[in-house]
Formats: structure tokens, sequence, C-alpha cells
């Protein structure tokens, strides 16, 4: 029964996104006028059908319901409940509707809210947003169909990838399609402004939140993603790029350009073009990269369901989609003029450095990830990996994280560099003492030295602009830029520092043996079988003692899941302030000795918590920016109140 | 009050969705003419790396690369089967390496980490079509011939050379094509 | 009695997949004794492909080949073997396929001219964009 309601709600949601397409289409024209007001309340419910379709596959999967196909291929009765819940979106199928139900709840939260923009270009949004999500809703409903029902019932599922049972299950999906797919709003408002040729400071600071929003929620994604790759593999990496990680990565360097965009465009009325295009290309990208996971052209770690006819779809999709956003670009933004003028030494100057280098790396990033695709279409075998992506990407970051350090002190249209040279002062010199000291005391590569160099200098520079002010009156936006700056400087520190100084230890050793690595003692006190709810595991009881301190106990497992049959590893962690000590347990060998794998990584949690630190940045700049927003519009109402007052 | 800048040159504007449309190309290829997944030795036509690997089973002698070069049989092309008791897809093709040995072809094996045991008791549940068989417990000549997975089969002329390798079971429709590939490495 | 039924196949549960018996090679999970050595190893192995598995390196990879490798890219470093010499030995034997380390060969050129043209673009662009205005 609930598979059929939630099936009729996702049919019904369908057709009223057909006919939010159709009325906000017609109602750009003449004779259509009259059908604006049913846009918005039609945009509203579709995205509650979807929201309402969304929640019977939860139902579905939190009840076991081994009559849905879905559920007997996915989860397991033994599973506890929050992998069962979250083993709803852990699957090709179950993660399509949350595509499409974050898509309709996007666009539905927009018709509800959104009150600035002139009303041609909200319907021609609304279209827009309409036309993406039948796309989606079709590939869903004719392909990938969620609730298809199995005859007889299976007797018990087939369960959940054992690497997926855990608690990053529960955030990173969620998080990362809500910054995806919110990133559809923001391609809905290009079309909009491109159809209706209203690209200005209203429609930017329209659009602002929109991209804020799906920014964060996409930083937080990744973030999360890193740290439980990080933990759950087993090896200690956190970013590898993969073809999967860079899917991610690719819509998150264009949103972070276009943010930077849509900034110039609202204060200066400059970049336009720019911000259409980016607009474009960020949800682009994420159509492309759900295109590259679902469809196996591409081997991966983390690639989903391996199938070409899907993946044919989706690419007839992303052709009309892409191929129809880029051609009304093309036909369109040459009439878009370009807005006021700036000198190179100036903000949007510095902002423009830094669209062109993000936008470099994304070209990068895809033409790497897709490489070695080009190279099997002409015979040959290669491979693509960090030693290519790290080197290279860091030619156009490093120049970008230079110029964030001046950026923000810089005035619009004109200023000097010589203006700021005092301020500039004390983040050069510590780039400066840096480096000499690093070079002096350490033996690094080159990447981790630029990295460690810089990052001290770009902290301090990203708390500049709030030198001399007022910190009581300083704007939540500029204590946003300050926090989402200050992120990058300690997730660069972070990076650098893992790089450069971590220690491995491979022992294999006998119950009571004390391994080293670093400044940690760590002692094999014991193995004993422990059992799970769906899982049996061999538990090494060990004690930690940092620099002879008092021990702590730590208890990394081997685990041996039966449904599926897969053995995971599941690390053991003790974090410090300055630092982490990662500890995994490995197989017996004949003579009775067992394999541990012990890392010593310093700081290397600064990589996540600056990734957090820059969500937090956007988060709070978002608070201002609706803040302020709310301000004007209560004071607006409060003068029309006294108008009225006054006319009577 | 400035004057609005040049417009952008049409070119640009176009070159996204021409990039666009590169990228539609080349995944259309990876879709419908995907690539194995398959690794592909890049020894073929170098000649055997030198090894000697003990005996696998007590019955037969172990292998080492002069056992391609040497005896009555010199210029005689031999197939060398990698394979593996705990490989499924070995049983599979055993079979198909009968009746290839039936035809007079001779076949040296490898047996990739395997114990005496696990290899004897393979070969009495499938059978033994190999004249030699060597242990490789590290898979160090495995890794020397460019070979990635079991079963994998090579064809090596009288020289030692290699001249053919067949990743994957040979299944009953690909022994004519083995044969065949011996015939051209004679000469 | 479930439960203690459970503890004993956890014993009994290792070999489950169509795995090898033999245990891993000698130094697939055992460091050189050199730390330098050791350092420059794992630099190495860091840069190779595992070849069963869908994408990673060798140094972080548990399957059994791996760990082969692993073993011998140890060995051949502590005989004192270069590690580039050690990386074109395997792509002679795998070819490019199982290096990471970029190669400016007839195959790969593009991946790097196309950040060339990128670099160039870059400047194009902002010089343009940069260049001609704001003499106001």
């Amino acid at each position: 029964m609930i598979a059929e309601f939630g099936l009729a709600a996702l049919w019904l949601a369908a057709a009223l996104a057909g006919l939010q397409l159709v009325a906000g289409s017609l109602a750009l024209t003449a004779r259509g006028k009259d059908l604006a007001g049913i846009v918005r309340p039609v945009a509203v419910v579709q995205g509650v059908l979807a929201l309402i379709a969304f929640a019977a596959l939860i139902v579905l999967f939190c009840q076991t319901d081994l009559s849905v196909k879905l559920v007997a291929m996915n989860s397991h009765s033994a599973k506890p409940l929050i992998y069962k819940l979250s083993g709803a979106w852990g699957n090709h199928e179950g993660s399509m509707l949350l595509w499409v139900t974050v898509m309709g709840l996007a666009g539905g939260f927009v018709a509800l809210v959104e009150r600035r923009l002139p009303e041609q270009t909200m319907l021609a949004t609304l279209a827009g947003q309409a036309f993406v999500s039948l796309g989606f809703y079709a590939f869903l409903l004719i392909s990938s169909n969620p609730f298809e029902r199995l005859n007889p019932p299976a007797p018990e599922g087939q369960g959940l990838n054992p690497l997926l049972q855990d608690i990053g299950l529960a955030f990173h999906p969620p998080t990362l399609y809500l910054g995806y797919v919110g990133l559809s709003v923001a391609f809905s408002f290009a079309i909009g402004a491109l159809v209706t040729r209203e690209v200005g400071p209203a429609f930017a600071r329209a659009m602002r939140p929109w991209v804020l929003g799906a920014w964060i929620f996409l930083t937080i994604g990744i973030t999360a993603g890193s740290y439980w790759a990080y933990y759950e593999l087993g090896w200690g990496g956190w970013w590898f790029w993969d073809p999967v990680e860079n899917a991610s990565l690719m819509p998150w360097l264009a949103a972070t350009a276009l943010l930077h965009s849509v900034s110039v465009l609202a204060a200066r009325n400059a970049l336009r073009a720019w911000t259409v295009m980016l607009g474009v290309v960020a949800f682009s990208m994420s159509m492309v990269g759900t295109f590259l996971v679902r469809s196996g052209i591409l081997t991966s770690v983390h690639a989903f369901a391996v199938d070409p006819e899907r993946g044919t779809f989706i690419l007839a999709l992303l052709a009309i989609n892409i191929g129809g956003a880029l051609t009304l670009f093309g036909l369109r933004a040459a009439t878009v003029t370009e807005g006021e003028r700036f000198s190179v030494v100036s903000r949007e100057g510095a902002l423009v450095f830094n669209n062109v280098m993000l936008s470099a790396i994304l070209g990068i990033v895809l033409f790497g990830t897709l490489y070695p695709l080009l190279a099997e279409v002409m015979g040959a075998k290669v491979s693509v990996g960090p030693p290519y992506f790290n080197p290279v990407s860091a030619i156009f970051a490093v120049p970008m994280l230079l110029v964030l350090a001046v950026g923000p002190l810089l005035r619009w249209r004109r200023d000097s560099l010589a203006r700021i040279r005092w301020s500039m002062a004390v983040p050069a010199a510590l780039v400066v003492l840096s480096a000499a000291g690093l070079a002096i005391r350490a033996q690094l590569h080159i990447l981790p030295f630029i990295g460690l160099a810089l990052a001290g200098g770009l902290a301090v520079a990203s708390v500049l602009p709030l030198k001399g002010r007022n910190l009581a009156r300083v704007p939540l936006a500029v204590w946003g830029m300050v926090a989402a700056h200050l992120g990058v400087a300690v997730a660069l520190f972070g990076m650098a520092s893992e790089s450069a100084f971590s220690v491995e230890r491979l022992v294999a050793v006998r119950i009571g043996e004390t391994s080293e690595v670093g400044p940690w003692r760590v002692t094999l006190g014991g193995i004993e079988p422990v059992a799970g709810p769906n899982w049996t595991a061999l538990q090494a009881n060990m004690a930690a003692s940092y620099r002879g301190g008092a021990p702590v106990e730590i208890h990394p497992q081997a685990r041996s899941f039966w449904a599926p049959p897969q053995q995971t590893s599941e690390s053991s962690l003790l974090t410090r302030w300055n630092g982490q000590l990662y500890a995994v347990i490995g197989d017996q060998a004949e003579d009775g000795r067992w394999q541990l794998r012990l890392w010593w990584k310093p700081f290397v949690t600064l990589i996540w918590f600056g990734g957090l630190l820059i969500a937090l940045g956007g988060f709070l700049a978002l608070l201002g920016r609706v803040a302020s927003d709310l301000r004007r519009h209560i004071a607006r109402g409060k003068i029309a109140d006294r108008r009225m007052e006054q006319g009577r | 009050m400035n004057a609005p800048s040049p417009r952008p040159r049409g070119w640009t504007l176009w070159l996204p969705l021409a990039l666009f449309g590169g990228f539609v190309v080349l995944v259309l290829f990876g879709l419908f003419r995907p690539a194995g997944r398959e690794v592909a030795s890049a020894m073929i036509g170098k000649p055997l790396p030198a090894f000697e690997l003990r005996a696998a089973v007590p019955d037969r002698p172990g292998l080492s690369s002069r056992d391609f070069r040497a005896g009555t049989g010199a210029g005689k092309p031999r197939l060398l089967n990698i394979f593996a008791s705990w490989c499924i897809p070995c049983a599979v093709e055993a079979p198909q390496l009968e009746q290839l040995r039936a035809a007079g072809v001779e076949i040296n094996g490898i047996a990739i980490r395997d114990r005496q045991e696990d290899v004897a008791a393979f070969l009495a549940r499938n059978g033994n079509p190999f004249a030699r068989i060597g242990a490789d417990d590290l898979s160090a000549v495995q890794l020397g011939i460019g070979s990635s997975g079991v079963p994998e089969t090579f064809v090596i002329d009288g020289k030692g050379v290699i001249r053919y390798q067949h990743i994957g079971e040979i299944r009953p429709d690909q022994v004519p094509l083995i044969l065949e590939k011996l015939k051209e490495a004679k000469r | 009695m479930k439960r203690y039924l459970l503890l004993v196949l956890a014993f009994w549960a290792a070999p489950l997949a169509a795995q090898d018996s033999l245990p891993p090679a000698p130094y697939a999970y055992r460091q050189l004794d050199d730390p330098k050595l050791e350092a420059q190893a794992q630099e190495l192995m860091e840069t190779l492909r595992c070849l069963k598995c869908q994408s990673q390196s060798i140094a972080d990879s548990d399957a059994p080949m791996a760990g082969d490798m692993r073993s011998q890219v140890r060995q051949r470093i502590a005989a004192g073997e270069d590690p580039e010499k050690i990386r074109a030995w395997l792509v002679e034997r795998y070819g490019d396929y199982v290096s990471y380390s970029p190669r400016v060969t007839a195959l790969t050129w593009p991946l790097f001219a196309v950040p060339l043209l990128l670099l160039v673009l870059a400047v194009l662009l902002l010089g343009r964009r940069l260049g001609g205005k704001g003499r106001s």
C-alpha cells in the first residue's frame, strides 16, 4: 500500500512539474498572462508531493518491506534502524528519488519566499526548474522506479554494503544532495535571467542567498565525505582525486566562483556574463557528476550502479538541459551588456582573478577525470591520479591564494597596492619567516612546503578586514567572509601538515608487546571476539600513551559481516589538539603475531575543521543577508503603513 | 558615467557549448564501445624474463624459463597457463586445456599463491593437462611477465618470446583461436 | 546460544571470499629498517596503481597482488635500485596504466598541453578584462 501510495505521489509530482512548465512558459506570453497566478502554488505542491514520495520510501526501508524490490536488494532485517533509514538513499534509485525531492522542495521554497525578482523572471525561473525536474522525474519513473514490487516477496534482504553501514551515510549523501541539487535553483535563475534579459544587481541580490545555501551544504557534504573515507577505508587517505570525488568537487569549484561573482554583480553591477555562465555551469557540473557516477564509464571505488542503459538516459537529459542552457547563453549573452568598469587593482579585479583561477582548476579536474576515457577511445589505458592533479591544480591554486590574502582589503572600483602595504606587511613577514624556518629545520617536498609557508600568512590576512573596525558593528556578512577565508587557511595547514609530517608504522606484534609511532607508545593488550547486530569481529584491546602520559584504551576491529559477506576494518582514532593517532588491526601471521598499522598524523583534523569553518562562514554570510533583507522588508512595510495612515 | 565595455566576442560565447559537444561525443564512445577492465601485458613480443620455480606438486617437475627454449622441442611453441586452486574460472577452462593437450600442445602451468595440497586437490578435481607446474608464491613471475590476474594463458614461441596473451578463461569457442596463435608462433 | 555460535563463527569467517590462503609477501606489511629507504619506497608505492582494485594505489590496498607488488618494491629499494628504474620495470610490463605519475608521451601530451593552454587563456582573459579597463 505504502509503495503504491509513494508511486502515486511521484506521478502526481511529475504531472505538476509538467503543469508548472506549461503554465510558467505560457504566462510569459501576452495571451497566457492569467496563468501566472497558479505557477507558484503548483511549485509548492509539487515539492510537497515529492517529499511525500520520499517519506514513503523511508517508511518502506524502516519497516524492511521485502515485497519492494529496492528494499530486498539493499536492506536486511537485522540492520540497525539508522542504517535501514540511511540505506534508503544508499543506492541508485533511492538517491535519484532524493535528487528529485530536493529539486522539488528547492523550487517550492523559492516559489514560496522569493519576492524580490520581477514577476516575469520569476515565472521563467520556475518554468526552468520544472523543465529540468521533468527530465529527472521521467528518468525515475521510466527506468529507475524505486517502488517496484517483488513478487513473491524475498525471504530476506541482501543487505547493505558494510562499508556504507556507518554514520557517514546518514550525513554525507543528504548534505551533498542538498548542495548539488540546490544549485539547480541558481541554474533556473540563470535561465530565467537569460530568457527575460534581466541580469542586474537586483537579480544578483535575489540569487545570492540561494547560491550560498546550496554552497554551504555542498561544502559540508564534501568535508563529511572526505572524513568518512579517511576513517572507513583503513589507510588514512582523505582525498584521492577519484572520479566520484572529483564529481563532487567540480560543482563546488563552480559554485565558489559563482558565489564571488554574484557578490560583484550585486555590489557593482559588473561580471554579468560571468555570473550567468557560472550559474549554468555549476548545476551542469552536478548533472555531469551524477552521470559519471551512474553510467559506469569510469572506474571508481565509489561508483554506483554500473548500467550503460541508465547512463544513456541521463546523457540524454544532460544534452537537453545543458545543451539547451548553453545554447540560450550563446544566443542571449551577447545582448547582456557588461556593466561597470573597474581597474586591475580593485576588489573586482581580485574577484575576476579568483574566478578565472577557479574555472581553470575546474577545467583541469574535468579534463583529468575524463582523460582515461579519451585514452581508452584511442586504444590505450592510462591512469591519472594525485601525482598529476596535485601539482597541476597547485599551479593555479597558489596564485589564487596569494590574491585571496590581498583581495578583501582592496576597495571597489579602484585601489592601489601601496595603500595596503603596511597591512600586508605582517602576513608577508609571516610567510617569509615560515618558509625560512621550514627550509632550515625540515626536508619537505615542494607542495607541502608551499602550503605550510602560506597557511599562517593567509590566516592573518583573512582577519585583516576586521582591523580598525568597531567589532560590534561589523556586518555578519563580513564575519562570514573572514571565517570562510580563515577556514581555507586552516584546511591548507592541515593538508600540508598531514602530507609533510605523518609517520607510519607497520608492525607485527605479539600480545603484550609495545610499538612506537611518533610520540606514541602503543601496547597490544589482547585480542577478543565481539559480536554486533549483523557482524562479528576480532577486536584488539590496545593502550596508547602520548609522550609517557597516562595510557588511553583504543579498540580497532577487523569485522566480518555476513549479509552481504564482506570484511571491513574499523579503525580506531585518538584525537588530540595537535593530531590524530590512527590504529588498524590486520590479520594474524602464521607465527601468531598480529599485523598492526599505526599512524601519527599531526594536525590532520584541521583539514575538516577548516572545511566546517568555511561552511560556517557561508552560514554567517547567509544569515547576515537574510537578516538585512528582512529588516529592509519590515522597514518598507512600516513606511507603507505610515503612508496609508497619513493618506487617511 | 562609464560607457559599457565592448561586448564579449561571438566565439567566446559559443565555446562552452562546443566543449560540451565534445564531452558528449567522448562519453558516447565510452558508453557504446566500452573498453574492458582487464589490463593487458606490455611484454608481447619480448622474451620471457629468466625465472626458476620449484615444483608445485610432487608428480610434475618445476618450471623455469629455460624449459621454453630447451630440449627436442626447441622451436616448438608452448602454452604458459597462469592459474590457482582458489580461482573459479580456472576450473571452468580445465576441459579446454585438456582439449589443447590432446591436440598435442605442451602446456606448462604456474600456480599463484597456492599450497601444495590445494593444487593437488584442484588437479585431482579438474584434471591435469600440465607438463610442468611451477609454484609462484609471491606472484614474482606473474609480475615479471605482465600478468595481472588468473586465469591467463600465454603463447610462448620456441625462442622463449611471448607472442600472445589470452586474458580470462579459455571458452570452448576460443580453442581454435589458441591453436591459430600457436601456429603463428612457429614462424 | 546464538551469540556463542556467532563468536565461534568469527574465527572461521576469515577465508570467505575466493582468496588465496598463503600468507602475505614478506615486505607487504613490513617496513624497511632504514627510514630513508622506506620513505623512498612509500613515495613510489603511492604512485603505482593496484591492478586488481577499482582505483587505488598499491600503498592503499589490501589485495594480495598489491601486497606482492609492495614487497617487490621494498626489496628492490633495499637492494639499492633507483625508484624510477623500478617504475620503468613495471611500466615495461603493464604499460602506462600501472603508474599514476604523469610522463609526457605520445599518449599523454594533452594532459600537459591543456593546463598550459588554460594558463595562456587565463592570462589573455585577465589581460583583456583588466588591462583595457579603468583608465578613467
